[in-house]
């Protein structure tokens, strides 16, 4: 799927939203390091290609900069040097996905790079796996669970609190 | 659709009385002071006024006498918005013409129940 | 149906302050006595509005405390009391209680009711004083202790038919006499008819109400004025008079007023409270939250403001309604003139809507101002010295979040004046000046500048004594030759702690250099003139908003930052003779008389540099808090006006940066914090240390 057909569908979703609300969850989801991640669609403001951006002094390796989203200062993450996987390049297909979440107690908009986008599933709650046991992994915290869809496991992930 | 005059010079209070007016389904017009509202009243029609006593420019009361001398708000239903202290002096009220009031503090459901009685 | 009642009240907090501003200003310009009529209506209908308020919206703290201010309030304004001094300090200190109060609700937070103990029993007292001794049927709810002899009452009340649809509630008249003592109410249904003859807008029930209380038959009858003509009522007094004063307390209040319109005698005795001893109410508790709270997030704005900003955007629509016109279609050399044309047009457009959208943003300082008459008052007051207060330039315009950052520091350097600066009476006449001080706050406008001078006529800084303080403090050395205003600036050093002359007033723990400080974090400055024995002049200097800088654009590498402009001093190449290492830590350039910390900009921000050589990049030397230093950079680009945008919004602080714009292509670039990055760089102690040599070494020749 493109992205302006997944933006479009983020656009549906939002009015969908009311009749899958008891049953379902939908999620948008994305490949990092060959492994497909979800994270809640209602999150999701829109999807766009990867551009450079400006860095910020003296930031974490993980934080790529900031970037101008219609007016607004939007800080970038790479997701994929935040959970410290291999491969973090970056090429025609990645892209930013601009999510609202909580940080610090607050909304705030912000821009993850991941390998590339996926597609939108719809996940019922019996279908989720919630928080198996993940040992160690510096990331289980951002792991809200397993899903399951087809023959796939999707990785589903709560991004508040992502800058540390 | 049942007109309203809501006077009052407190910004939240005429913010509070048109809202829960508004969310009831009238058609709210607000004025800060009597002159404000007399002046409004001129070229419109109401179905009710209801106005605060204590205001700078042209008080409540003054207003009330005002509009009860237009021919078309001789019959109109006039509330006074009036504290339970008395100091808005609800028998000059009376005597300028209103028809009733409304002890102030009040809540949005007081306000309402008073009003429908008036207006059904 | 539920209506949230929240969504109003920052509406009546802000409504409500405007009234305590109101209060205070005519408040200041009273004189004991019979005030004038519209003096005191608009004291009176601010105290009115704020308690009609906080009694809907549910602050009931506030709302009994303001109304014992209301009734004592409406006894002057009705001509039954006389004002008095003691009663203006009262309300002026219950102003700044009210203040207090909202401040805390408006915080979330429950306001100490305690702090307001002292004020209300001290109105308690002047409204109870008043009363005729022995005046035993006139009760107050504000003296709840007073024997008084309880009556029984017997009321009768068979409301009209049809009192209902006038908007008469039969529960509101039950609820008041309930308010009035001990009622007991019997509901009589005998007249309700079948259910299939009732009509739902009539009233059917009656009332037969037993009640003991202290109160008149006027006070009942009052009750159902609006009633009374079309109604049945009977009030009949049940013999029995019981002497009730222990529970006299339990009761609800009950007002008075009434029965004292019949007796305007009162006033014979009116001022005799004056002596009434009331210990003041506890200073405000936290100055933190109270300036954290003024900063309101709401702005009220003329219709002149409104009506010029759709004005242009008519224009601008209009504009691009023949941009488009031209460009649609097949495009034609011939059009290019036209468009350009437009574009000039469009340009012009642009620049005059965001001229006034900024104006939006801006309101005359004399929102700033209006709480000096008050501070000046009161403090001559304590220090026994008689000052003259003068505004001008009062309807300089400003914006809004500058005005609400710069009125701590004003407030700072006012005290400081008339603590320091202006002299005793005693003092001044014996140097040949009037006795009253004058001092002077005037704002006007200067380039992009709002400048706003703190004007005494004073003794002038004492040189002499700031020179020992700073030998003392080891910020200068005995044998250091300084110049007498280098040593007044002395002041501003964060060093230069005057805790000797630290007064009730201007010493409340905060310095001159924090002065300093809050101002420089605007953009802005401060500087100081004095004369001896002739007064001095502390000059703030802002820029006009904090939305717009005009900045320096400067790159490292391939990144672009900005360096408010209103920061530079210069930018100049290095002359590498000039150079000099300092313990290893840091460079410093030898600039004239000064010395100039240097900081290289790639390094502060972890930047690859383009340039290894200082003699290759260029040196922006900008003003720090302390000193002079020096940003070296690989390159200077143009300069242009930013819009501001935050970048904590959606990030959070970052060390050396203030804030981010957008630069015309789009992308984003950062806005560089010079305090910030002197701190970052760890040169803070290099910067103010040089900065010092350099005015002694100057001094010395």
């Amino acid at each position: 799927m493109n992205i302006d057909e997944l933006n479009a569908r983020l656009v549906e979703s939002t009015v969908n939203e009311q009749d899958y609300f008891d049953e379902f969850q939908q999620y948008l989801t994305f490949l990092m390091n060959g492994e497909e991640y979800g994270v809640d669609i209602l999150r999701v403001q829109e999807i766009r290609g990867w551009e450079k951006c400006t860095v910020i002094p003296n930031s974490s390796d993980y934080v790529r900069g900031v970037l101008n989203l219609r007016g607004t200062v939007v800080p970038v993450i790479d997701l994929r040097v935040r959970f410290g996987l291999a491969n973090a390049e970056y090429s025609q297909i990645t892209v930013v996905i601009v999510v609202k979440l909580r940080q610090d107690d607050k909304d705030k908009i912000m821009g993850l790079v991941v390998d590339a986008v996926s597609d939108v599933h719809a996940l019922k709650r019996s279908q989720i796996n919630v928080s198996p046991e993940l040992g160690d992994n510096q990331n289980s915290e951002f792991i809200q669970g397993l899903g399951q869809v087809e023959n796939k496991m999707l990785i589903l992930l709560d991004l508040n609190n992502i800058l540390d | 659709m049942k007109k309203i005059l809501a006077v009052d010079d407190s910004a939240s209070m005429r913010q509070m009385v048109s809202f829960t007016l508004k969310k009831a389904g009238f058609d709210v017009t607000d004025a800060k002071d009597g002159v404000d509202a007399l002046a409004i009243a001129q070229n419109q029609d109401f179905d009710l006024i209801i106005s605060d006593v204590n205001m700078p420019n042209m008080d409540g009361i003054t207003l009330i006498k005002e509009l009860r001398g237009i021919d078309k708000f001789k019959y109109t239903p006039m509330l006074m918005l009036t504290t339970e202290s008395g100091l808005d002096k609800k028998s000059a009220g009376k005597a300028a013409g209103a028809t009733g009031w409304i002890v102030k503090p009040f809540n949005p459901d007081q306000l309402l129940a008073t009003i429908n009685k008036v207006l059904r | 149906m539920s209506v949230d009642l929240s969504q109003f009240y920052e509406v009546f907090f802000e409504e409500s302050f405007e009234g305590l501003d109101a209060m205070e200003s005519e408040l200041l310009g009273l004189e004991p006595g019979t005030p004038d009529n519209e003096t005191i209506n608009t004291i009176f209908r601010a105290a009115h509005s704020i308690k009609g308020g906080s009694g809907t919206f549910g602050f009931n703290s506030v709302s009994e405390f303001t109304h014992v201010i209301e009734t004592l309030l409406d006894q002057i304004r009705d001509g039954r009391r006389l004002l008095t001094q003691h009663q203006i300090d009262l309300f002026l200190q219950s102003v700044d209680c009210m203040r207090d109060m909202l401040n805390c609700l408006r915080n979330n937070e429950e306001p100490d009711v305690e702090l307001a103990q002292p004020l209300k029993l001290a109105f308690e007292k002047i409204l109870n004083g008043d009363e005729t001794p022995g005046d035993d049927e006139a009760p107050s709810d504000v003296t709840p202790a007073t024997s008084t002899l309880d009556t029984h009452w017997h009321i009768s009340l068979k409301p009209g038919i049809d009192i209902l649809k006038t908007g008469n509630e039969p529960i509101f008249m039950l609820q008041e006499i309930a308010e009035l003592g001990d009622a007991k109410i019997a509901i009589d249904v005998s007249l309700v008819p079948m259910l299939n003859a009732v009509e739902p807008d009539n009233l059917y029930l009656s009332w037969q109400i037993d009640l003991t209380s202290q109160c008149k038959e006027e006070d009942i009858a009052e009750i159902f004025d609006w009633i009374i003509d079309e109604s049945e009522i009977e009030i009949t007094q049940s013999s029995n008079l019981v002497d009730n004063k222990d529970d006299a307390g339990d009761r609800l209040p009950v007002e008075t007023e009434n029965t004292q319109d019949s007796k305007p005698e009162n006033l014979t005795n009116a001022s005799t409270e004056s002596s009434a001893v009331v210990t003041p109410p506890p200073a405000p508790k936290k100055e933190a939250t109270q300036s954290k709270a003024t900063e309101s997030s709401s702005i009220r704005v003329s219709i002149d403001k409104v009506d010029s900003l759709i004005n242009m955007v008519g224009e601008l629509v209009i504009t691009q309604a023949m941009l488009t016109q031209l460009t649609d279609g097949e495009f034609d050399k011939s059009k290019l003139a036209s468009i350009q044309e437009g574009m000039a047009q469009l340009a012009h457009n642009t620049r005059d809507l965001q001229e006034s959208v900024m104006r939006i943003r801006m309101l005359p300082i004399s929102f700033v101002f209006s709480r000096f008459p008050r501070l000046v008052r009161d403090t001559s007051k304590k220090l026994n010295k008689k000052i003259n207060l003068v505004l001008r330039g009062e309807n300089t315009e400003l914006d809004k979040t500058v005005m609400e950052k710069i009125s701590d520091p004003m407030v700072h350097l006012v005290r400081n004046s008339m603590d320091h600066g202006i002299e005793i009476p005693e003092e001044r006449l014996a140097t040949g000046k009037e006795e009253t001080g004058t001092l002077t706050l005037n704002a006007y406008h200067q380039g992009g500048n709002v400048v706003v001078e703190i004007v005494d006529d004073g003794k002038g800084l004492n040189t002499d004594k700031i020179k020992s303080k700073a030998i003392e403090n080891g910020l200068i050395k005995e044998s250091d030759d300084l110049s007498e205003q280098q040593i007044n600036e002395l002041i501003f050093e964060p060093g230069f702690s005057t805790a000797d002359e630290v007064s009730d007033l201007s010493g409340r723990g905060v310095g001159m250099d924090v002065v300093r400080r809050n101002i420089q974090a605007l953009n802005g400055s401060v500087e100081l003139q004095s004369v001896k024995g002739k007064g001095s002049t502390f000059t703030i200097r802002l820029p006009l908003t904090l939305a717009i800088l005009d900045g320096q654009l400067i790159r490292v590498a391939d990144h672009i930052y900005i360096i408010p402009l209103i920061n530079i001093i210069e930018s100049l190449q290095i002359d590498p003779s000039k150079v000099n290492n300092v313990g290893g830590e840091y460079d410093v350039l030898r600039l004239r008389d000064e010395y100039v910390p240097i900081i290289r900009l790639h390094q502060a921000f972890n930047h690859q540099a383009d340039c290894s050589k200082l003699t290759e990049g260029l040196l922006v030397v900008v003003e720090s808090d302390n000193g002079k230093v020096g940003i070296w950079v690989d390159e200077l680009l143009g300069q242009q006006q930013v819009v501001i945008k935050s970048l904590e919004a959606n990030y959070r602080k970052v060390d050396g940066i203030s804030g981010a714009t957008i630069l015309g292509d789009g992308t984003v670039s950062l806005i560089i914090d010079i305090i910030g990055l002197v701190k970052l760089a760890g040169l803070r102690k290099a910067v103010r240390v040089n900065a010092l040599a350099g005015k002694q070494d100057a001094g010395a020749r």
